[in-house]
């Protein structure tokens, strides 16, 4: 992976000294043995503080949003998901973009050091949309199973159910890291911030912390791609991939999707089809 | 006098087991992952192993949402819409083995719940029925920097008991009356000897090689730092959560809300934070701090400019690290300090 960089900087400072891109947003040196940090490089001077490792973790088409410079921009495969996201929804143009794709091997778990989660089922790892790369592309992971822990939750009772999700977010403190770092909540007001009406209590009730919770990941139907930010961002370390998981194992079954693959399809929760499986909406 | 108490670490659970007859005791007790400071139930021992807590004990005295009133807005109640205080436990309470850094934070926060013009009754009534016991730090986290901030892992200030770990046995330093009871309370009597501390704190306090810089901050004027060209390449990765905030040990900004069911009430205050737009959003939906650069901007200049200049008594800042661990994009505090601490405006 270390390889990489020598590539991303060449393509960065090029891209800049030729007036293609106004800024690159990739990863600088973090202060903490297991953390990079998301930066905007301007000057083709600065391109030397760019790097790349196990610790890029953090989902840069967060970054993307509303932008109205020509970027470049460092891509991962799960990023170049999100980007197409951004592209069909309207959150950037591809044409203001020049996408530096990274094959990935995954990111490592800031606290452990172990792949990340949900880096050991991906299927995914090189970028899907790019202009140009920053290494080969890599063997793709076939026979993982992506939803084991899904399915493990599915098979539960009622009870155990409630149990399992009350225990999950016991500790969040609704900081927002989760919302904050994850691409697809670009809201310019998030409906946890709405006061009129206000849908969500502000206090410490668990109904409202997990009315959150669930809230969030519906909005991320169709669209999750299982990136990881928002666990990687989550200070308490709440395993919050649980329900967007189920939601992404859900498009997959019912309408055989995989959110950020193309931009020739819409989602399949912004668009009608005859051949939509369920009944009510027919 | 301060009084040296030897505490016996075989006397120490029963000790506890006492002092919960006369205190609700707060400790540090291990959840899933990590350690937080929870009110210990029944028989529950304060975890002393521990690093540090994920949450800083602030909670204790500024609980992360507290209710403050309640009303009725059922006109045929004849008290409807009026106030009423909700009953509060201001009983003795005690917060044990709390790291020195954690306590100088309680003392820097009362500076502005304890001004001559107002006393907050809620913080201020907590913090006087709190005894306060830390624990110095031995082994301090690599992100640990609190030498710099004008504290330390041995620090007093804030304290009423500072207990230091020696082998088999507690060096409990009695250091204000409340403390001195607390000790008394809990049936530990035992002559102690506090000569192993020195060298003891001068070992831990070289441990510790993380710096912040602030040598130069009270110097610079106000508005130079404010309009220095740095901001946007700081707050770049921020996401703006409040990840930094609520961690953080001397952050005391609350918000005040209203929650209705039916029609009854409760006025409630929860943490907030300078993080997110709705912070600083106008009831005209102005927003004065609507850009994040102006956001992370507010956080540093209010804890390592306007406080040092308006209390004269250093950064807001205990050097805990947990901002430093914990954010999700490594904004870090030391690094925008010795940004702001080296910046020369252009004139």
């Amino acid at each position: 992976m270390d390889a990489y960089i020598t590539k991303i900087k060449a393509i960065s400072e090029r891209l800049l000294k030729d007036g293609t891109v106004e800024a690159v947003i990739g990863f600088r040196e973090g202060t903490l043995p297991t953390m990079s940090e998301p930066c905007f490089i301007k000057r083709s001077d600065d391109v030397k503080d760019l790097v790349w490792n196990a610790n890029c973790r953090i989902n840069l088409a967060n970054y993307l949003t509303n932008r109205k410079e020509k970027i470049a921009i460092v891509a991962k495969g799960c990023d170049s998901r999100n980007i197409v996201n951004h592209i069909i929804e309207n959150k950037i143009k591809r044409d203001q973009l020049f996408i530096i794709g990274v094959p990935c091997k995954g990111m490592n778990d800031k606290d452990t050091g172990a792949l990340q989660d949900n880096c050991a089922t991906c299927t995914h790892r090189n970028p899907v949309i790019y202009d140009e790369l920053a290494g080969d592309l890599v063997e793709e992971q076939t026979g993982v199973d992506k939803y084991a822990d899904v399915k493990k939750v599915e098979a539960m009772t009622t009870d155990e159910k409630w149990a399992f999700f009350n225990n999950l977010y016991a500790s969040c403190t609704r900081c927002y890291a989760c919302r904050n770092a994850c691409p697809l909540c670009y809201c310019p007001t998030c409906f946890v911030d709405e006061s009129k009406p206000q849908w969500v209590g502000k206090g410490e009730d668990p109904i409202d912390v997990r009315t959150y919770h669930f809230l969030r990941a519906y909005h991320c139907a169709g669209r999750c791609t299982d990136c990881g930010s928002c666990e990687a961002a989550c200070p308490q370390n709440i395993k919050v991939r649980q329900l967007t998981k189920k939601l992404e194992k859900d498009c997959a079954e019912l309408f055989g999707w995989e959110a950020g693959l193309t931009l020739d399809k819409r989602p399949p929760l912004d668009t009608f089809s005859i051949d939509d499986p369920n009944d009510f909406i027919k | 006098m301060m009084k040296i108490i030897n505490i016996d670490k075989q006397k120490w659970a029963g000790g506890v087991e006492s002092l919960s007859k006369s205190y609700r005791l707060f400790g540090p007790v291990k959840d899933v992952d990590c350690h937080n400071f929870k009110e210990l139930k029944q028989g529950e021992q304060p975890d002393l192993s521990y690093g540090n807590t994920k949450l800083s004990p602030k909670s204790v005295v500024f609980p992360p949402s507290e209710a403050m009133f309640t009303y009725s807005l059922d006109e045929s109640n004849p008290e409807h819409h009026i106030l009423k205080d909700v009953p509060k436990d201001y009983s003795p309470r005690a917060v044990l083995g709390m790291r020195p850094c954690d306590a100088k934070a309680v003392s820097l926060v009362r500076m502005n719940f304890d001004t001559p013009e107002y006393r907050d009754p809620y913080w201020m009534d907590a913090y006087e029925a709190t005894t306060f016991v830390g624990l110095a730090c031995e082994n301090p986290c690599a992100s640990c920097f609190c030498t710099s901030t004008g504290c330390g892992p041995y620090n007093e200030e804030g304290l009423d008991v500072l207990l230091v770990d020696n082998g088999n046995a507690y060096i409990a330093k009695a250091l204000t009356e409340k403390g001195e009871k607390l000790l008394a309370s809990g049936g530990f009597t035992d002559a102690g000897d506090a000569s192993a501390v020195d060298a003891k704190k001068a070992a831990a306090e070289a441990k510790i090689t993380a710096k912040i810089e602030t040598d130069k901050l009270s110097e610079k004027v106000i508005m130079d730092l404010y309009d220095a060209p740095f901001w946007h390449d700081v707050a770049f990765a921020c996401i703006n959560c409040c990840t930094c905030t609520y961690a953080c040990p001397t952050c005391w900004c609350f918000d005040i809300q209203d929650e209705n069911k039916g029609c009854e009430g409760v006025r409630m205050r929860n943490w907030d934070s300078c993080m997110t737009p709705l912070f600083t959003m106008h009831g005209s939906g102005h927003n004065p701090r609507d850009k994040k650069h102006q956001r992370v901007r507010q956080r540093f200049m209010h804890k390592l400019k306007y406080f040092v200049d308006k209390y004269q008594k250093g950064i807001m800042c205990v050097g805990c690290g947990r901002c430093v661990q914990q954010c999700p994009v490594n904004l870090d505090i030391r690094t925008v300090s010795k940004t702001m601490n080296d910046y020369v405006a252009k004139s």
